[in-house]
């Protein structure tokens, strides 16, 4: 074999893709179809929750079209970081639909699942590193987590696969392990490899109409090519060069388990005006194999409220109007109930005018209409939507301190309080050092009664 | 084009987003050479009173090949907490596409 495709059909399991990516993809030769399920991007609710942000509807449909072709092309399908946040839970939510799927089809694949959620009580503290800007690891924080997960790189997928699985369902994986995963297998250079995994993580991102479908990746002994998987569509060497850019901290080096990817010596050529040449990738191995932690932990309860407002005179002074609410907020809140300053927050933002950049919004003149959200974190929920409602009657009525009648202003919603249940934080950015990349990862390999 | 042209005056595009939980970054896609010289201004000190963070935490990437530069640092409030407006960091970019170029870049 001298060359080894890898179909990208989109960036994440659920958001959907043209039929035609696939159809095409296979024609192409792909030998493998790699899909990503997941990503802390979102935020921290749902690692914290072990939720999926996909709708199951959504999720069902693209894994059918993808277990159909890879049942048709008698190729493996990989799905990394199943369920968003790759819990224990993500991997069993996407098993559930793809057994069932292959049920309804008449399929007969063998499916492996990798769990990759950890136990506090199993890390060993002294093995935990902080990635910058954390700093060391507080042992407590381990156990302050709903979920913490492990994010494997390609060898207890290749594991499954060489244990005879035909579809992988990952937990929390690297975005390139699952696209570099059957490339390393067969024994293709691992420069190359690890560069086009990067590349096609997103699936048609690195093209120049990243929504037009996905992309197929050929890695051959001395580099790889790209092409969009919609021939409308074009891979550019700008388009592609420009994706190593994308959702990193450095656009030359990224760290994978078992090293570090190095693209600062790699050259991109046009082989047409449609397909990308890549050459001169490299990785670097590391002394020490390490898996990336991730895990999140309820930091409280909120409860939202947003109202607005459309009066000019209210809006001339919004800055005097808001102080004001705050301010009587508190007082409010204190003589109803004895609540001090410690047992609740809140932030109040003002859509409209500077809500998003707050305190380095560069443009402060009067807006035209202003949507107020409030929000109110407290210990419980009970507490968040009390001082909610305390505030309802100021949302509804506060006037400007010039103002000698009562304004009514536009709720949104009724009722205006919405309770948005506990909320997370992400606290793990360390690595831990592992003798073995497959150790932390419980890998189930198909059972004969799969076939 | 505006006598005193910003950033984005000059830019294909400029993003932000985030690059895991913890860090922000940004890239400024400049139209050609030009465009990519005038943003030579774009340091760690100005990324720093910008967006209030401390310049040692900030790091530049400069792709002349690309005319592109890239600047990432410490995300200044955590992803998805209390004070968190904008969870993806998505919107970020705005302060330093609106900077103006300092003339003698923008004359060149």
């Amino acid at each position: 074999m001298t060359d080894v495709r890898v179909l990208a059909p989109t960036g994440m399991l659920g958001a959907g893709f043209p039929p035609e990516t696939i159809t095409r993809g296979l024609a192409l030769g792909a030998d493998v179809i790699a899909v990503d399920g997941g990503s802390t991007d979102s935020g921290p609710h749902y690692l914290g929750s072990g939720t999926a942000k996909t709708a199951a509807a959504a999720v069902t449909r693209d894994l059918r079209l993808l277990l159909r072709a890879a049942a048709s092309a008698g190729i493996p399908l990989i799905v990394g970081s199943c369920g968003t946040s790759g819990t224990d839970s993500g991997v069993d939510w996407v098993a559930g639909m793809a057994h069932q799927i292959l049920a309804e089809e008449g399929l007969s694949l063998r499916i492996a699942t990798i769990y990759s959620e950890q136990q506090a009580a199993s890390l060993a503290p002294d093995r935990i590193h902080p990635l910058p800007p954390a700093g060391e690891l507080d042992p407590a924080t381990l156990e302050s987590c709903t979920h913490i997960v492990g994010m494997m790189g390609h060898e207890p997928i290749v594991a499954a696969l060489e244990g005879g699985a035909d579809v992988v369902l990952a937990g929390r994986a690297t975005d390139t392990a699952i696209a570099a995963a059957v490339p390393l297998m067969r024994g293709f250079p691992a420069g190359p490899v690890w560069h086009a995994a990067k590349i096609v993580e997103c699936g048609g991102q690195c093209t120049t109409n990243p929504r037009a479908g996905g992309v197929l990746a050929t890695i051959d002994a001395t580099g790889f090519t790209i092409e969009p998987l919609d021939p409308e569509n074009a891979c550019t060497p700008t388009s592609v060069a420009a994706h190593m850019l994308y959702e990193t901290v450095n656009p030359f080096s990224m760290r994978e388990p078992a090293g570090t990817i190095v693209v600062s010596g790699a050259t991109y050529r046009a082989v047409d005006d449609r397909v990308v040449r890549v050459e001169g990738s490299r990785f670097e191995p590391a002394g020490q194999h390490t898996i990336k932690l991730e895990g999140a932990r309820i930091t409280g309860y909120e409860t939202m409220s947003f109202t607005a407002i459309r009066d000019p005179h209210i809006l001339g002074q919004i800055d005097t109007w808001a102080a004001l609410l705050r301010k009587t907020i508190g007082e409010w809140v204190t003589r109803t109930l004895g609540l001090g300053d410690g047992d609740y927050a809140i932030d109040l933002r003002l859509y409209g005018y500077d809500a998003i950049l707050d305190g380095i919004e560069p443009d402060r003149r009067p807006p035209r209409e202003v949507g107020v959200m409030l929000l109110v974190h407290a210990a419980d929920q009970p507490t968040a939507t009390a001082v909610a409602k305390v505030a309802n009657p100021l949302l509804l009525h506060l006037p400007t301190p010039d103002m000698n009648y009562l304004p009514s202003l536009a709720f949104a919603t009724s009722p205006a309080e919405t309770e948005r249940g506990a909320v997370y934080e992400f606290v793990l950015n360390h690595v831990i050092d592992v003798d073995s990349p497959t150790s932390l990862f419980r890998i189930h390999l198909p059972e004969a009664a799969d076939a | 084009m505006p006598e005193t042209p910003t950033i984005a005056d000059l830019a294909l595009e400029v993003r932000s987003k985030n690059a895991g939980p913890f860090w922000v970054t940004m890239e400024l896609f400049m139209r050609d050479t030009a465009g990519y010289e005038a943003v030579a201004f774009v340091d760690a000190p100005v990324i720093a009173r910008l967006y209030g963070v401390d310049p040692a935490t900030v790091q530049i990437f400069r792709l002349p090949a690309l005319n592109v530069v890239k600047v990432s640092f410490p995300r200044p409030v955590s992803q998805g907490s209390l004070r968190d407006r904008d969870i993806h960091a998505g919107q970020h970019h705005v302060p330093l596409a609106l900077l103006p170029v300092p003339t003698a870049s923008a004359d060149r």
